[in-house]
């Protein structure tokens, strides 16, 4: 099946590759991001390198680090990781402040409660401080997710396969069919994983629907 | 029994908030820790489950120092109230209740049904289980904290200003109810307040904190009514000290027969005197008074509720404040709930009269003659229950 000139076949095989160079790096980069938000906050001498250094990350320009990554990881220019262990950094540069801002939102008398009921540090923050935090860290995650599926298609420029080669593709041989298919596939799967995300974070917090009623 | 021995705390090398505090909180009392703002409470109430280290001495708790101790495995041992509650959000009010013994690795059925029973405990029955902390009111969640603290059978229990943020209703049923459940479960419990008048309500012993966290007074509330200490006691115990020393004295006193009227019946009586309306299993409403009630029976609308009710073998106070009240200058006694007379203030104030001070002395002495002054333990009890 085609349309404006497209294999939409071809199409679909991209999409499953870019959603898998954006989506799994926003979890590593979710999971990353939890100890560095939590030490951040905790650790008021850490808090200006942690914030301030993650948040640098973002200031690297992609295509250098793409092109960087392979010298580093001493991986092959067209390996996927390359792209994942980029991403996950974007990922951690946008998730770590806001970790910190969603488990620094937890009301102080509650985690006293917590300690007092004999949490220890780390149940605590498993059962008590980042279920509190979910709707922070849940907007973020929607940032950083429709970044990622923006920033993913850059990778199209040293040959990795997703959705941006329609992008390099239409552009080499002029044709907009490419390019405007391209463009409503990354658009669709930014919604897609906004859905996921909003999905889940409901699934999460019935608590807070509770509370307004 | 819990027992702080010279424990300091110095958030600043040099500046105590709480200087060599030596008490002992007695086993199924409840014990009260009074004082200004600042003057080092919840410190050292925090110090006892370690949720603040103390600089120097010592804690123990039935023998055991508590330096010795786990913090977290101490702190599930010890229930703990907060004022606000400190309740989870997220969770709904049975898993709030379900905390403790969960970290104790009781299985989810057992702790449960616990949880379940402590909330029947505090008065909050079946449905309020599923709701969350935010569909409560202030006082309801302040029940939950309770039940939250009491869930794992705690055989002590530390409360810090848990009915500060409750209106004085409120505060009152929660006050009862704690009365309740400490005579039924014996536990033993440390309470901090700034309010003298919960200190003394509660209190089997009270003891009374100056700025720095220095011990001004520790004695039963009647003592540190009748023997304030200090002038800082006194003053912090307050002007009307003397009437609220009543309350720990009873005596008999005249009660007089008091015809009522029920409610939803007509009057058969008439004139300008304040009758007692009563509902039909005779227990006092309020009073009428003919006049407004016309040729209509009586109804919930013709009734004055101003008067407080006493018990007829109430304390001086609770008498000599039913009489005062009462619009018809009659203080209405009951005694099970239902009508058992009234009262009149004249009589009440002859009885205090010739009533013999607490302890055998006088109230007018005033302070700084007093034995029960700082840090003694006495073996007073106290009298109010
Ligand atoms: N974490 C802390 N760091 C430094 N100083 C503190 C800390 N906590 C308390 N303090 C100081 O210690 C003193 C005692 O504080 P504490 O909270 O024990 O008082 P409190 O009697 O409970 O007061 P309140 O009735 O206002 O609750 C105060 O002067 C307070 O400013
Ligand atoms: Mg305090």
């Amino acid at each position: 099946m085609t349309a404006l000139g497209t294999d939409l076949g071809e199409v679909a095989g991209f999409a499953a590759q870019h959603a898998y160079l954006a989506g799994v790096p926003l979890l590593l980069g979710l999971l990353i991001s939890l100890p560095l938000g939590w030490v951040a906050l905790r650790r008021r001498w850490l808090t200006p390198p942690v914030i301030v250094g993650t948040g640098l990350l973002y200031t690297i320009p992609s295509l250098a680090l793409f092109v960087l990554l392979p010298g580093i990881l001493g991986t092959q220019i067209l390996d996927p990781i390359n792209v994942v262990v980029a991403m996950t950094l974007y990922t951690i540069a946008l998730l770590t402040r806001t970790v910190a801002d969603g488990l620094g939102s937890v009301p102080d008398h509650v985690r006293q409660a917590a300690t007092a009921m004999g949490y220890g540090p780390l149940r605590r923050f498993w059962a008590v401080e980042l279920p509190m935090a979910v709707p922070v860290i849940s907007a973020g995650l929607r940032v950083a997710a429709v970044s990622n599926v923006s920033m993913v298609s850059v990778a199209a420029l040293i040959g990795v396969s997703q959705l941006g080669l329609l992008f390099t593709d239409g552009f080499s041989r002029s044709a907009m069919g490419p390019i405007v298919v391209g463009v409503l596939a990354c658009v669709l799967l930014a919604l897609l994983f906004d859905l996921l995300i909003l999905t889940l974070t409901r699934l999460l917090t019935p608590w807070l629907r509770a509370a307004r009623t | 029994m819990i027992r702080l021995e010279g424990v300091t705390k110095e958030y600043a090398p040099g500046h105590a908030a709480v200087d060599h505090l030596t008490l002992e909180a007695a086993t199924g009392e409840i014990t009260v820790l009074v004082g200004p703002s600042g003057c080092g409470k919840t410190t050292s109430l925090r110090m006892i489950n370690r949720m603040i280290e103390p600089t120097s001495g010592h804690i123990f708790i039935d023998g055991q120092d508590t330096a010795q101790v786990p913090a977290a495995k101490l702190r599930r041992d010890i229930g703990y109230v907060i004022q606000h509650a400190g309740l989870f959000p997220h969770r709904t009010v049975l898993h709030n209740v379900m905390t403790v013994p969960r970290l104790n690795g009781w299985g989810r059925a057992r702790a449960e049904s616990r949880a379940r029973e402590v909330l029947e405990l505090v008065g909050l029955p079946g449905d309020f289980a599923r709701r969350y902390p935010a569909q409560l009111s202030g006082g309801q969640q302040q029940r939950v904290g309770v039940a939250r603290a009491l869930a794992s059978d705690p055989s002590v229990m530390l409360m810090d200003e848990p009915f500060s943020a409750v209106d004085p209703i409120a505060r009152e049923g929660l006050q009862d109810d704690i009365l309740r459940l400490q005579q039924e479960l014996g536990t033993t419990i440390v309470l901090v307040t700034h309010d003298i008048d919960e200190a003394i309500k509660l209190g089997h012993r009270v003891a009374v904190l100056r700025q720095g966290g220095i011990l001004a007074q520790f004695s039963s509330p009647a003592d540190l009514l009748a023997h304030p200490a200090d002038d800082f006691v006194a003053d912090f115990v307050g002007r009307d000290r003397g009437y609220r020393a009543l309350s720990f004295q009873q005596a008999d006193v005249p009660v007089h027969p008091e015809e009522p009227v029920r409610i939803g019946e007509q009057l058969q009586r008439r004139g300008d005197q304040w009758l007692l309306a009563v509902d039909a299993e005779g227990r006092p409403q309020g009073w009428v008074l003919p006049a407004e009630v016309a040729e209509a029976a009586v109804a919930l609308e013709h009734l004055h509720r101003g008067g407080t009710v006493s018990a007829v073998d109430g304390s001086l106070r609770s008498l000599l404040d039913a009489a005062l009240s009462s619009p018809s200058g009659r203080g209405v006694v009951t005694r099970d709930g239902v009508l058992a007379g009234t009262v009149r203030a004249e009589e009440v104030l002859s009885v205090i009269q010739s009533a013999p001070r607490p302890d055998g002395t006088s109230i007018q002495g005033g302070a700084g003659d007093s034995d029960g002054a700082a840090a003694g333990v006495g073996p007073q009890q106290n009298e109010h229950r």
